[in-house]
């Protein structure tokens, strides 16, 4: 019996993809181009949609919007010797990400034809919207291992750190009023705590160490008879360290209290099952996971113990009475698309963005004076913080941020000129921290980009660094922290 | 936020980048701010003594764009400037010249005490008083 050659056949199978990939997306630039060439010369006061305009559209919807490897595209060309890859590259992904295009496919239609109001019980068009709610739901659910009736929508994480933590503080007041969290969470949960102090909580804000990572001796120390809550988010966002959750969870259901994560970062990346995990809330969002913004979800355990959170916003008693508001359905039909595509995709997603990670990282290590910030063993896949000793941050990115989109820990920008509290709370000093810059990978990226990025940003480290009096005086051997700096 | 296109010119082609050698007794070093407030400017003059006038001026500037064009600019409006014209360059007209916004004052005012530390140093190594100037308010 002749075997099947698995191995040539796949790759044929592959590069024939990739020929019909490329060809789509040609094609549906070519076709995005023609329908705004057709909606400009449309004469004023003609219908918007005449033969023409409809033709295009159905090019563009056909090759353009259903394309899995269709990429945002702006317009730029690159100065890239080895190849024109499209500019400017975006490696901001954990402020966002773009929206996957077969997200948006899924979205459109609720815009549009089914556009009815989740909550009309009584005609086609709430059924529509209700129904695609209902599906929605239960791909978010299934991403986090979550039963479909565990999920609150909410317009986004800081809806959902907010519900979570004020909703658990009015509802167990009785059992009381002890909050813990921790120094390197997002200021979502930081600021909802500092709220609650100001009527009545107490919270203690545990530090990380070095690593980034929480000492679980000492959050099992901080528990008192009126915890109520751990709130201790599940990945960092500017270093993308994971907090050991199953022993947190652990160590809450030991004593009792309940656990919420702030989980943004890490829904959709890596494998979150709340049950295995033993989380009780956690919160997360759609933009950050290929799906629209302004759309995001709460879980709120149902069994074992069943939880509940008082509601912020009080209204028409949607959501389980907790969360009032008429529902986002064409945002959520794309959250729950992108829910699925990260539930079918994150194990390819998650070995493409470590595998250029870790190219763009041993790269930029091999600059002399430049650390990884967090424990790079327990960090998302798509992440890397890097410090490069005597440049500052946005002096950095300013060599290339037209090109080339990241962030920095350093705070030049703001009035307050303070850097990244999260890379101070590490350890790190006041210079590392102006010297950080974060990367964020996504599906998207590519080995030429990355190959782009190295270069640019190895040039500008180093030419900054011909300019930097502080390089000159590491270089001539004088101890920085001898000297007598005037500060201001 | 976006940068002017002054500084992103002097960004990316700065003016007088280098060091002067600062054990010679017409040349004063300034080194301002700190590594921790995230920027660091370094200015030196070279003083011709008969005529009292900076003949050469350099920096190296550890900071954000803003900064090393108040930096690169600074140098620039020094040479040919006699000690006591440059000790009238005020932060304001670099903030004007640069179109920097109000978030980047501090980085004028440290070129501006770049300056002022840079003719101490010069004027104490040649055996003049230092000359007292106000607190800079701003940071």
């Amino acid at each position: 019996m002749a075997k099947a050659n698995w191995p040539e056949a796949l790759a044929k199978l592959l590069r024939a993809a990739g020929i019909l990939a490329n060809f789509c997306h040609s094609f549906s630039i070519a076709s995005a181009g023609l329908l705004r060439i057709v909606e400009k010369a449309r004469l004023p006061g003609v219908p918007p949609f005449g033969p023409a305009t409809k033709a295009a559209n159905f090019v563009f919807r056909c090759f353009g919007g259903v394309c899995p490897l269709f990429q945002p595209s702006f317009n730029g060309k690159s100065t890239f010797k080895h190849m024109s890859i499209q500019l400017p590259v975006y490696l901001d992904n954990n402020a966002t990400t773009p929206c996957d295009p077969r997200v948006v496919e899924a979205m459109v239609p609720y815009f549009t034809n089914h556009f009815g109001n989740a909550a009309s019980r009584n005609h086609p068009f709430g059924w529509a919207a209700e129904e695609a709610v209902d599906y929605a739901r239960e791909q978010v659910a299934q991403l986090i291992g979550a039963d479909p009736k565990e999920i609150i929508f909410t317009s986004g994480a800081t809806e959902g750190d907010n519900l979570a933590i004020k909703g658990v503080f009015e509802m167990y007041a009785s059992k009381g009023n002890h909050i813990i969290t921790m120094n390197i969470e997002h200021k979502a949960v930081l600021d909802t705590c500092k709220h609650l102090e100001k009527q009545g909580a107490e919270v203690t804000y545990l530090d990380v160490k070095e690593n980034g990572r929480i000492d679980l001796a000492e959050l099992e120390a901080a528990i008192k008879p009126t915890t109520i809550l751990i709130a201790i988010m599940y990945a960092n966002n500017e270093i993308g360290v994971i907090q050991p959750v199953r022993e947190i969870a652990a160590i809450a259901k030991k004593h009792g209290v309940l656990f919420f994560s702030d989980a943004v970062q890490a829904v959709g990346k890596i494998p979150v099952d709340v049950k295995a995990d033993g989380i009780d809330i956690m919160a997360f969002t759609g933009h950050k996971m290929y799906g629209p913004k302004g759309v995001g979800a709460l879980y709120v355990r149902r069994k074992n113990p069943r939880v509940k959170v008082t509601a912020q916003m009080d209204g028409g008693g949607h959501e389980r009475g907790m969360r009032s508001g008429t529902l986002n359905v064409p945002g959520i039909v794309g959250f729950g698309k992108a829910c699925e595509l990260c539930r079918l995709e994150m194990e390819q997603d998650a070995a493409h963005t470590s595998r250029l990670r870790d190219k763009l990282e041993q790269a930029l290590l091999k600059i002399e004076e430049a650390y990884v910030n967090g424990d790079p063993a327990h960090r998302l896949p798509h992440v890397s913080n890097i410090s490069f000793k005597y440049v500052e941050g946005e002096g950095l990115m300013m060599g290339f941020n037209k090109n080339i989109a990241v962030s920095s820990g350093s705070a030049c920008t703001s009035a307050s000129l303070e850097p990244s509290y999260v890379l101070k709370a590490l350890g790190l000093g006041d210079d590392l921290a102006h010297s950080s810059l974060r990367f964020g990978l996504s599906r998207f990226t590519t080995e030429e980009q990355i190959d782009y990025t190295i270069e640019q940003v190895t040039n500008t480290v180093l030419k900054l660094r011909d300019m930097s009096p502080l390089w000159e005086m590491y270089k001539e051997g004088i101890d920085l922290n001898t000297i007598e700096w005037a500060h201001h | 936020m976006a940068y002017s296109e002054k500084v992103i010119d002097h960004y990316q082609h700065p003016k007088n980048v280098g060091t002067l050698d600062k054990s010679k007794k017409n040349v004063g070093t300034g080194l301002v701010g700190a590594p921790e407030c995230g920027d660091v400017m370094r200015l030196q003059i070279e003083v011709d003594e008969t005529t009292n006038t900076i003949v050469d001026a350099k920096f190296k500037t550890f900071g954000c764009g803003s900064a090393i064009a108040s930096s690169s600019l600074a140098t620039e409006w020094l040479k040919g400037k006699t000690v006591d014209q440059a000790l009238s360059i005020d932060n304001m007209d670099i903030v004007e010249e640069l179109n920097l916004p109000p978030v980047k004052i501090h980085c004028s005012v440290l070129a501006e005490d770049a300056i002022k530390a840079a003719i101490n140093d010069y004027r104490v190594k040649n055996g003049m008083d230092p000359i007292q100037f106000e607190e800079s308010v701003v940071h």
